[in-house]
């Protein structure tokens, strides 16, 4: 009985992650467009376009690892947003977080793209070869700030628990992390521009220079699936960033509200820059971010 | 449409690719999908229809046109539009301008990575009779002979304002279920491809480029 | 411009023609085209080929090739022309003066039909993939059978001049050519 009310909450947890996700990544389509003078895509676009690539009727495949691409993708959006509390202290959205789930949702960030990567490359696209390369070189380096700031804030609040330290942040604004620990929160919104892939660190996607990157190959039900993971994966990410530096949320609108804001750092980031290139936006991460980081590590 | 569940399907020959590869390469022909049932497949038409991603196809001058529909001026995403830049993903094919023979053969090869619900959309006077080079010695007069063609826009060039007059059409027919060209391809295959083949006389390629 | 032809006239065995003071032609044989060419480049300063054409002169059964030069300092032009006979239409490639040449000659090989053994990759695909009637640009290639054989014409076309079809709306439009400020 247990286990079932477990699984329905976590289906339920998942169906919001999973729709806020894709809402807020229409919303920002469409202030992106605003940006350019345009009047952009409906917000709901997400959603159509996820059914009108699931409604493809044929497909092309090119191998087993083709297959297993999209799917370690979505599994690594999924296990990343699982094992995160999304809502402090509610039963519903608390998920399947345990003692040490900081370590494995670090490792889960990164697991979609390792995956990706062996499906790209079967799909034997040039473009996508080149952008797995980008892709992993980039992640790597901004890894480096990230995992720095996670190791700073376990040494800071003494556990690897994301919902200890929540709750660590509970006491009132000048409890979050962004003002106990600024360094380890700044070096860890660097990596979280990388993360998000808007300009200018969007050198794996590159849609003028390297078609798509990875997804070049990819159509129908596999690009759906695609699609629907970076909708799990926004959400993810961003209550991951809510939880360990803005103090969480106690309900759904303040967790809504404090996830947009965050992501409107990438948006005004991305709107304000043209793209790096390669080594330009390694080079970026392996600087400032890392000296902060390994500042931040040191202050604690 | 016709059902021709029963039509049979020969192995393609390969002619044009080199024997020894001629294993690489597939043989099948293209299938007809057939609808599903009938409230599904218009929720899912509806879903077709306002998600349109081009593929634009941009060697003849109406590709020019087609600038100022995707930025600011005439911002076709507001109508769920998108560019994409591979065939694989994308569901409309607009071949901006007239065709020649060499450029035929490539829109041939893109035409047929594309995945089943597949539109084209025609630009222009030179897709839909070869316009001002009708008579030239390398110009396609007529696009439908060789891809089958949703919506034409005639023009010379279309205005965009007439390029999304051209897509709202596409768009109803769509919603209609009328828009089955992909599976009308595959029924006449043979058909296109003998046409296609009577004027690209160095065919060196696979018969059918999935 | 003058001094340069009269300097020519000296080595070569040439006919000039003035176009305007910074554009001269001048008419060379076949044989002495690689010769003036190198000339030209070499001491003459007309380092630019600009281009490199041909005209199908059908009438006297030869081809006219062009080789457009240009001086970069004086802004001055000089075309070489060249007639060839058209039945054995080959000529002397230039490829090794100005690389790019090799261009303007894989066109000239598939669009008239002229070799010029020994520029590279001149046998290769231009344009025309697979071409199989006699080169498109000949004068005696009726290129709207061509179409109309080949291209599936749509019936129904029709064609209207403008001045016909201005002519039926409005009798006061004028006759050739179309007079500037005209009020009615």
């Amino acid at each position: 009985m247990y286990i079932a009310t477990k699984a329905f909450y976590l289906f339920v947890s998942i169906i919001v992650a999973l729709v806020w996700g894709l809402t807020v990544n229409g919303i920002v389509r469409k202030i992106v467009a605003r940006v350019h003078g345009r009047i952009g895509p409906p917000v709901w676009q997400p959603f159509i376009d996820i059914i009108k690539s699931n409604a493809k009727r044929s497909m092309i495949a090119h191998g087993v690892m083709f297959y297993f691409g999209p799917v370690f993708r979505f599994a690594g959006g999924l296990g990343t947003y699982v094992f995160i509390p999304a809502v402090f202290g509610s039963v519903v959205f608390e998920n399947l977080s345990f003692s040490g789930d900081l370590l494995l949702v670090m490792y889960f960030i990164f697991f979609g793209q390792l995956g990706m990567a062996l499906g790209a490359g079967e799909g034997g696209h040039p473009a996508s070869a080149i952008a797995v390369g980008r892709g992993l070189a980039q992640m790597t380096a901004f890894e480096l700030p990230f995992a720095l700031s996670i190791i700073s804030l376990a040494t800071q609040y003494n556990t690897l628990s994301i919902t200890d330290i929540v709750a660590a942040q509970q006491a009132g604004v000048m409890s979050w992390t962004v003002f106990t620990n600024p360094l380890a929160t700044f070096a860890a919104l660097f990596a979280l521009l990388g993360m998000n892939m808007h300009s200018p660190f969007d050198i794996v996607i590159a849609p003028q220079e390297i078609p798509l990157g990875p997804p070049t190959e990819y159509q129908g039900s596999l690009l759906g699936m695609l699609h629907t993971n970076r909708g799990i994966f926004v959400s993810a990410k961003l209550i991951l960033f809510m939880n360990l530096y803005f103090g969480g949320a106690l309900n759904l609108p303040i967790l809504m509200v404090k996830t947009f804001a965050i992501y409107m750092l990438s948006v005004v980031v991305g709107v304000a820059f043209p793209r790096f290139r390669a080594d330009q936006s390694i080079r970026f991460f392996l600087g400032v971010p890392t000296v902060l980081g390994i500042l931040a590590l040191l202050i604690q | 449409m016709k059902s021709t569940e029963n039509k049979i399907i020969h192995p393609l020959e390969n002619a044009g690719v080199p024997e020894d590869q001629r294993h690489l390469y597939c043989d099948a022909s293209p299938r007809p999908y057939p609808a599903l049932n009938k409230y599904v497949e218009r929720f899912l038409n509806w879903a077709r229809a306002n998600s349109l991603w081009i593929l634009g196809y941009g060697t003849g001058c109406g590709a020019i046109e087609l600038r100022p529909l995707l930025t600011s001026r005439f911002d076709i995403s507001q109508y769920g539009m998108n560019p994409r830049p591979t065939p694989r993903q994308s569901s409309v094919f607009i071949i901006g301008g007239y065709l020649s023979v060499k450029t035929l053969k490539r829109v041939i090869r893109s035409y047929e990575q594309m995945q089943n619900p597949k539109f084209v959309v025609g630009l222009g006077s030179c897709t839909v009779n070869g316009g001002m080079y009708w008579d030239s010695y390398n110009t396609v007069n007529r696009l439908d002979y060789y891809l089958p063609v949703d919506v034409y826009v005639a023009g010379c060039m279309p205005r965009p304002e007439a390029i999304i007059a051209g897509f709202e059409k596409l768009k109803s027919t769509i919603m209609a279920g009328q828009a089955e060209g992909a599976n009308e391809y595959a029924e006449r295959f043979d058909w296109y491809k003998s046409n296609q083949k009577k004027i690209i006389k160095d065919w060196d390629m696979p018969d059918y480029n999935w | 411009m003058n001094s340069l032809i009269k300097r020519l006239k000296m080595q070569f065995d040439v006919e000039e023609q003035t176009q305007r003071s910074n554009l001269s032609f001048i008419n060379a044989t076949a044989l002495q085209l690689p010769a003036l060419l190198t000339h030209l480049r070499d001491y003459e300063k007309y380092t630019q080929l600009i281009f490199l054409t041909a005209v199908d002169r059908i009438e006297d059964n030869q081809f006219q090739l062009t080789y457009m030069l240009a001086d970069e300092s004086s802004q001055n032009n000089i075309g070489v022309r060249v007639r060839i006979d058209r039945e054995n239409a080959v000529m002397t490639s230039i490829a090794h003066l100005w690389h790019h040449a090799r261009t303007y000659q894989q066109e000239l090989r598939e669009m008239f039909g002229i070799d010029f053994p020994g520029s590279p990759g001149v046998n290769d695909n231009f344009i025309l993939e697979g071409w199989e009637e006699i080169p498109p640009m000949r004068r005696d290639f009726d290129t709207r059978e061509y179409s109309e054989k080949t291209y599936f014409p749509r019936p129904g076309r029709s064609t209207t001049h403008p001045r016909t079809a201005m002519k039926a709306v409005d009798p006061d439009y004028p006759e050739l050519p179309l007079m500037k400020g005209r009020v009615k």
